[in-house]
């Protein structure tokens, strides 16, 4: 995983098992976030079958969802990230400002 | 309340019994184990409470732990929000028979970036299965999430599949909805749960509330169609008493005394047959009440236990007026063989009175029940809704072999009105009283109008009541005049 200098975005991604659809999404999202948010980002990844309690606050009920801790307001994306213009709205990341 | 004898063949699936009064008898024994119910209606139509008592039910009766999904309201708010119905949901959350769940929807602003699945919900659910091996579940609501989410299809598909990896679990589960306008649902939830769906129904009529509940549906298995009367209390949720889809009593053939002697020679030797219905009907005044205690007082002379509803007279007053015609309750007050609950009829609901009435009956187990007067009731409900619920009272305690006189005031006219012809059809015995001027005064009369099974005088005697009791006399020629 990339070693951040500046933590700007501070990701969670939820996903139950890897499966099929959460290695589809944690590629998606690599990908994303390596061209936008590239040494601004850290992303912890939590698999709810290993950990699956609620009890860390984040309520996750459809995989994969991706937590934005930061920058606030504290913000889901449900999906695989198929989607990338919605994920880079729910990053808060102009499309087109990085490149 | 103690089950009724169930008289319907055993069902061909296992069922879940709810624990919840009344709901286990229409639907014959529980819910379909191990498969999902809908339940749905209206906002405030008493889902959550429902699913909450299914939960706290399965824990208190059963010993069978549950999981409670809320994606509306809160853990702590909910909790505090059932724990006035009087079920202590911390202590069974301490034990570890109950957990409740929240998933707030609101917490955070929700983006979809493509596919999505459950598999989180199933995550929760299957390690809550693994660690408190639960039983049952309850999801409230479908139509949060699905009002959250626009991926419809991918929530219908996912729906499904967590559906099937539930029973797959033997978890029986109630989901709740809204209802819908063009299907039962708002998005058609009764797609997935099609083994059994029960719709709740709350309605406001003349400022009283009402609350109904009908089985749409349920696959495999005979159930009653009826639109059922409920209530949430502080007891909870329960479903009244219902009406048996058969008459098949069973008839006694002892006899038990009208406390008259006479009367009882009037009705065919040895009074009332055990476990009829009687109804006594009159114009103010003509003596009903006195007979109704004389029936309720003879009662607890054998020992048996005769609980009297008064809808007129309070305790202290019956006590006082009955010692006038010789009838001495206090004693027998004191003894716990005869109670007087007395209330006024309009301060509540027709479904709330029929819950006291059978909730009382239940804990004071009488074999004599009293209701003084019921037309009293015609306050609170229709003609129709009357009858009904008489019904059920009716049915309700013949099928425990419960003996039960009626009273009815019968207009000034004298002309039997409406409730009265048609409770007149619902009883086994039917004796009406009157008053009749003679020269400068009045006397009541007694006469036996109907009487199931009974060999009864066609006679019209005098009623005399006096300090020393009850006598009955034959009319003389000038009272036939």
């Amino acid at each position: 995983m990339n070693q951040p200098t500046d933590e700007k975005w501070i990701l969670k991604l939820y996903i139950a098992g890897m499966t099929p659809t959460a290695r589809r999404a944690l590629a998606n999202l690599q990908a994303i976030c390596e061209e936008h948010l590239a040494n601004s980002y850290s992303l912890e990844i939590i698999d709810l079958v290993e950990s699956p309690t609620l009890e860390d606050g984040e309520q996750i009920f459809a995989v994969p969802t991706l937590v934005r801790k930061l920058p606030p307001p504290l913000r889901k994306i449900i999906g695989d990230f198929s989607d990338k213009e919605k994920v880079l709205v729910g990053l808060d990341v102009k499309p087109g400002s990085h490149s | 309340m103690a089950p009724l004898k169930n008289k319907s063949q055993p069902p061909c699936f296992p069922k879940t019994p709810t624990g919840i009064a009344g709901l286990d008898e229409i639907t014959e024994g529980g819910l379909p184990k191990g498969r999902t119910t809908l339940i749905y209606g209206e906002p405030g139509c008493g889902k959550t409470v429902l699913g909450m008592e299914f939960l706290v039910r399965g824990a208190e009766n059963f010993a069978e732990a549950g999981l409670f999904i809320s994606f509306e309201e809160e853990e702590q708010s909910l909790i505090d929000n059932l724990n006035c119905y009087g079920s202590d949901l911390k202590a069974l959350i301490g034990k570890r028979l109950l957990k409740v769940t929240q998933i707030d929807l609101a917490a955070a602003e929700i983006i979809e970036a493509g596919s999505f699945s459950l598999d989180g919900l199933i995550a929760h659910i299957e390690h809550d299965i693994k660690t408190m091996h639960i039983k049952r579940l309850v999801i409230d609501s479908l139509d949060a999430i699905f009002s959250v989410l626009t991926r419809k299809d991918i929530l219908r598909r996912e729906f499904s599949r967590l559906l099937r990896w539930l029973k797959s679990n033997g978890i029986t589960t109630i989901i709740t909805g809204e209802r819908g306008t063009d299907s039962l649902t708002k998005y058609g939830f009764e797609a997935y749960a099609s083994d059994c769906v029960i719709l709740l129904d709350h309605r406001i009529c003349e400022q009283i509330s009402k609350r109904r509940l009908r089985i749409v549906k349920y696959r495999g298995s005979s159930h009653g169609k009826d639109e059922y009367p409920c209530l949430i209390n502080s007891q909870g949720f329960s479903v009244l008493p219902i009406t048996s889809l058969k008459l098949d009593f069973a008839a006694e053939s002892n006899w038990v005394s009208s406390g008259i002697e006479d009367l009882n020679r009037l009705c065919g030797g040895n009074g009332y047959y055990r476990g009829s219905s009687i109804l006594l009907s009159g114009k103010a005044g003509t003596g009903k009440s006195s007979l109704a205690c004389a029936f309720a007082c003879a009662a607890g002379l054998r020992g048996e236990k005769c609980i009297y509803f008064s809808l007129e007279e309070s305790e202290q007053q019956l006590t006082r007026n009955m010692r006038s015609v010789g009838i001495e309750l206090t004693e027998l007050l004191e003894q716990g063989s005869v109670k007087i609950q007395a209330f006024r009829p309009n301060y509540r609901g027709l479904e709330e009175h029929l819950f006291e009435i059978t909730a009382a009956i239940e804990a004071f187990q009488p074999s004599c029940v009293v209701i003084d007067p019921i037309t009293n009731f015609i306050t609170v409900g229709s003609n129709d809704e009357v009858k009904s619920m008489l019904t059920r009272i009716i049915d309700h305690l013949k099928s425990r072999g419960i003996t039960m006189l009626f009273t009815a005031l019968t207009p000034g006219s004298g002309r039997p009105d409406e409730t009265e012809t048609q409770v007149s059809s619902m009883v086994d015995t039917w004796i009406a009283l009157d008053l009749k001027l003679v020269g400068n005064s009045r006397h009541r009369e007694i006469y036996v109008v109907k009487s199931r099974g009974m060999e009864h005088s066609h006679e019209i005697c005098e009623l005399v009541m006096s300090e020393n009791g009850f006598s009955l006399r034959s009319l003389t020629q000038e009272q036939i005049a």
